[in-house]
């Protein structure tokens, strides 16, 4: 096997990713656990799925912890 | 349904926010306020990533506080306490800079529609020909897929995000359909990319790909 590591990230897919529809909707639910720092990837395995793969939806995860959190 | 069990200082956003506070004028100011100064942060921290600048960013965060502002209070009768207040508030604003910032993308679009900029394909994904033996294989594979496989939207979906590299949510914008829809036909281009990389001994092992 020779494809490089950005190959294999592209096509990789999770079956737990719900999509950002349903990720958007509980975003803030799943930022106040991120940021009181509890296990939120657990709670969410699907959130988290979803986050990790889809740039705008990690990006707006991103934006709104870094707006709780005041860093 | 009422809310419950809510932190101190979200029951006090609610309490000032309500329709009959005498201190709602004040606490809407105070949470534009907030908001205007999430949203100067949110475009500063994207604007590496967007080709909106200088003044235009500037108007957008504040068109974004202002249209989040006018959404939380008409939908404050949604908020269930399932997060504080001020996170559920705050997630309005980041939506709204999102959004903006992908319909604002085709004021000065670096890359066209339709662009089909297929020579860039190796650099999106990673492979070099050089170092890479199978590269050529790997590109014409991918390529079959998306002519063979993928329906004419699908493909030019995959053409526009993935070879010409535009912003998922410009895409979605100039398209009218949401974020979600557009993230779902990349993620079966790519299942579909996989199946076949797989069949042709591209890749040692399938891994996960039902959804």
């Amino acid at each position: 096997m020779s494809e490089s590591r950005k190959l294999e990230e592209f096509l990789r897919t999770d079956p737990r990713d719900v999509g950002c529809d349903d990720a958007l909707a509980v975003l803030h639910v799943y930022v106040d656990l991120v940021a009181a720092g509890q296990d939120a990837a657990g709670r969410y395995p699907g959130i988290a799925a979803h986050l990790a793969a889809c740039g705008p939806c990690g990006e707006d995860f991103t934006g709104l912890l870094l707006a709780v959190t005041g860093a | 349904m009422p809310v419950q069990n809510l932190d101190e200082e979200s029951s006090a956003w609610l309490r000032r926010l309500s329709a009959d506070s005498r201190d709602r004028a004040a606490a809407e100011r105070d949470l534009h306020a907030k908001l205007v100064r999430i949203a100067l942060a949110e475009v500063r921290r994207r604007q590496s990533r967007t080709p909106v600048a200088g003044p235009e960013l500037d108007d957008l965060a504040y068109q974004a506080a202002a249209d989040a502002m006018l959404a939380i209070l008409a939908k404050l009768g949604d908020f269930r306490g399932e997060s504080r207040f001020t996170t559920w508030a705050y997630r309005f604003v980041i939506l709204e800079v999102s959004g903006k910032l992908g319909r604002h993308y085709w004021r000065n679009p670096p890359v066209a529609l339709d662009a089909a900029q297929w020579e860039r394909l190796p650099d999106r994904l990673g492979l070099d020909p050089e170092r890479h033996a199978e590269a050529a294989g790997i590109l014409a594979e991918v390529r079959r897929v998306v002519d063979e496989e993928l329906t004419s939207h699908q493909r030019r979906v995959f053409i526009a995000i993935v070879v010409d590299g535009i912003p998922l949510d410009a895409l979605a914008a100039e398209l009218g359909v949401r974020r979600n829809a557009v993230y779902k036909v990349i993620f079966d281009a790519r299942r579909k990319i996989r199946r076949a990389l797989a069949a042709n001994g591209y890749l040692a092992e399938p891994g996960r790909e039902q959804r």
